[in-house]
């Protein structure tokens, strides 16, 4: 067991008569970044609190870095740190105060150095003294990571922490995030983003409460199954049209002036696509299946149990 | 520009649905009205009649039965039993009684002999209200009693009224310790329970919950400030009330910083189990009103305790401020210790426990 850090079997859990995360399993490698993701109301906030002690399943068993998340919850949340997906700071409380608070909650021993420590870390130094409400989004986050990570979790719980943040920023917070992976931390990480999906080293993909699929990042466009084609061009509308009836296709995705177009059956997908080769101003190629792609495929075949 | 009377219409719409969304808002304002209503319709008097009296009897005799009949028959006072010489302060100083009816030895004779002899009515005079009424009433009733003694106009007996423990019969006296009790019971309750809710409502609560603490030390991290806020409060009122209103302190400091310190705690935790169980600030806010109002209107803080009936003087006993103003008012005015005020701290102390039990089961340990 020592290779894992958080294994879950069978979670489920029911809000009046809407079951919003149901049988789910998972387990995350030591030291791995792990994206969770899924559209909107997925469940992945719920489960994220149930690993962490904050929601009680309805039923299921899990463990976090060794500990029951049904029975040692205080154990769990003296080494996991948790960044909440809407900033949960104290927004009347300087940077220095809340990050200074969240160390005395944890108990650690000298928290003036630690808080020092982190503010030079996540250079918020210069911001030591402003009210947490009045940072720009990006810095808010940046603190609500820094608070999250303070008392050196051995794995760390990120609700989307990058919702709303500019790219550049974002780019920032990876580089963070990767970090702190390579010090050992083990990472769990929600996005909606796949710029960032592409960086996990695993992926779990969860729709209505129910996980699709779950593999190493690399893996996953294989293990979906799909093949995709480019082609690109200008005049792509009636291609699309055309494209759309065509046998063998599943799935078309629209970048500008290029489309993806993908399928499960791989030779009638070239057969309709190579029907478009040759015609002027387009050009038709193979490409790589991209996560985006194997995701919206995922769910239209997920069935709403919501609705 | 005219107003559009269809966005009029839209925001009272909405208005209205958020209205009856929020369900405890809404019974707040259909109930507080009609709670006060009830309250001061049918439990507040402020001609308050059948005060508990006890009579010293040093003599009997148809002169005597005369008087009592009378006091009785005047509805002021609730002729309760006898007492002995000895006890007559302690009975007044415990709240056992409001008057005391001194038939003076060999009153009878006296009477006969036509030498007017004194008759004494001893007053609670702490609540100058409640007492007023029947100590106004007491001259005239032995008058008529006594009338077939006397000669002429002049009276026969002498009745001789002694305030005791306010003899200018000044309400500020009475208030001011109520106050105290007033202002602890709405500023704290209503502090703890808005300082707690806004952690759910801002979502902070998640962060909380997320470290290693545990509910006994959240609750009594938030509670202690507003237990030094409430000593503060304590400490100015008295101050304003020794050298703005003259109120005595005539008891002992133990006894008062006891009941002081239980009562800011039974506060203190009702505010946090109202926390629990609001889910906004205003919910909490009108949780805490909820208990104020009564707490002004039935404890004796505002009205005469003894004038209430039955049963406004039942739900009078189960709320803190009650026992509070009782005990304050006791140990200031009245001089008592705390043996004398002992009825009125052991329902604190287990209100305490009751409240602080509940809002800690209550408190939630999860986001559930
Ligand atoms: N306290 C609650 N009471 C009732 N329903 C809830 C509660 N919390 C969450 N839900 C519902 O559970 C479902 C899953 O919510 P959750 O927040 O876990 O989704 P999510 O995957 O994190 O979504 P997002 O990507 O938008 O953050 C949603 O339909 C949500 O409305
Ligand atoms: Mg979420």
């Amino acid at each position: 067991m020592t290779g894992i850090a958080i294994e879950v079997e069978g979670l489920t859990k029911r809000f009046g008569s809407k079951t919003v995360v149901d049988d789910f399993s998972m387990a995350v490698p030591k030291g791995a970044i792990y994206g969770f993701l899924g559209p909107n109301g997925s469940g992945k906030t719920t489960t994220i609190r149930m690993m962490c002690g904050l929601l009680k399943p309805d039923s299921g068993t899990g463990q976090a870095l060794g500990y029951d998340i049904l029975k040692q919850p205080r154990e769990i949340k003296s080494r996991v740190g948790y960044m909440t997906q809407k900033f949960s700071l104290y927004g009347d409380l300087t940077v220095r105060e809340n990050l200074d608070f969240m160390a005395r909650l944890h108990a650690l021993p000298d928290t003036r150095s630690v808080v020092d420590a982190a503010l030079e870390e996540y250079n918020l130094t210069p911001r030591a003294r402003q009210m947490a409400d009045t940072l720009s989004g990006g810095w808010k986050q940046r603190l609500a990571l820094a608070a999250a990570s303070l008392h050196s979790p051995g794995l760390l719980l990120l609700d989307e922490p990058t919702a709303g943040v500019d790219p550049k920023a974002r780019r920032d917070f990876w580089d963070r995030i990767r970090k702190l992976s390579r010090a050992g931390v083990t990472v769990l990480v929600s996005t909606h983003y796949m710029d960032e999906a592409v960086q996990c080293d695993f992926i779990a993909y969860i729709a209505y409460g129910r996980k699709l699929i779950d593999a190493p990042s690399d893996e996953i466009a294989a293990r979906v199954g799909l093949h995709t084609w480019r082609i690109e061009g200008k005049g792509l509308q009636p291609v699309q049209d055309a494209l759309e009836k065509a046998d063998g296709v599943d799935q078309i995705a629209r970048f500008g002036s290029a489309m993806h177009v993908s399928g499960k059956d791989a030779d009638k997908l070239e057969r309709a696509v190579r029907q478009f080769e040759g015609r002027e101003g387009l050009t038709v190629s193979e490409a790589k299946t991209g996560l985006e792609e194997a995701f919206i495929y995922l769910m239209t075949g997920a069935e709403d149990n919501f609705s | 520009m005219m107003a559009s009377l269809s966005r009029v219409l839209a925001v009272l719409m909405k208005e209205f649905i958020q209205m009856r969304r929020d369900r405890l808002t809404f019974a707040m304002m259909i109930g507080i009205p009609l709670v006060q209503l009830l309250l001061f319709g049918y439990a507040i008097n402020t001609d308050p009649r059948h005060l508990p009296t006890l009579v010293e009897l040093g003599d009997d005799g148809p002169a005597v039965r005369a008087i009592i009949q009378g006091m009785e028959t005047s509805a002021y006072f609730d002729i309760q039993g006898m007492i002995a010489p000895g006890e007559t302060d302690d009975a007044l100083r415990t709240n056992e009684t409001t008057f005391i009816l001194v038939v003076p030895p060999n009153f009878e004779r006296d009477l006969l002999r036509g030498e007017q002899p004194d008759i004494l009515l001893d007053v609670d005079a702490s609540d100058p209200v409640a007492a007023g009424a029947g100590a106004g009433a007491f001259p005239q009733i032995v008058a008529s009693a006594t009338a077939e003694y006397g000669s002429g106009a002049a009276a026969a007996a002498t009745p001789v009224i002694h305030r005791r423990y306010n003899p200018a019969g000044e309400t500020a006296m009475n208030i001011v310790p109520g106050l105290l009790g007033i202002i602890l019971t709405m500023t704290m309750a209503m502090m703890t329970s808005m300082a707690l809710t806004k952690e759910a409502e801002r979502g902070t609560l998640e962060t909380l919950l997320a470290t290693p603490t545990r509910p006994l030390e959240v609750m009594a991290g938030k509670i202690a400030p507003y237990v030094l806020v409430g000593a503060m409060q304590v400490i100015l009122m008295l101050l304003a009330a020794r050298y703005l209103f003259g109120v005595p302190f005539l008891g002992g400091a133990g006894a008062f910083i006891i009941a002081v310190a239980l009562f800011i705690l039974v506060n203190l935790s009702l505010g946090f189990l109202f926390s629990t169980l609001a889910r906004t600030q205003m919910q909490a806010m009108q949780m805490t009103f909820f208990v104020f109002l009564p707490s002004i209107l039935l404890s004796g803080f505002m009205f005469p305790f003894a004038g209430m009936p039955g049963w406004a003087r039942f739900l009078g006993e189960m709320i803190p401020t009650t026992h509070f103003i009782r005990a304050v008012r006791s140990i200031m005015l009245k001089g008592a210790d705390m043996a004398d005020v002992w009825p009125s701290l052991w329902p604190l102390m287990i209100t305490f426990a009751v409240i602080a039990t509940l809002a800690l089961t209550r408190y939630r340990r999860t986001l559930d």
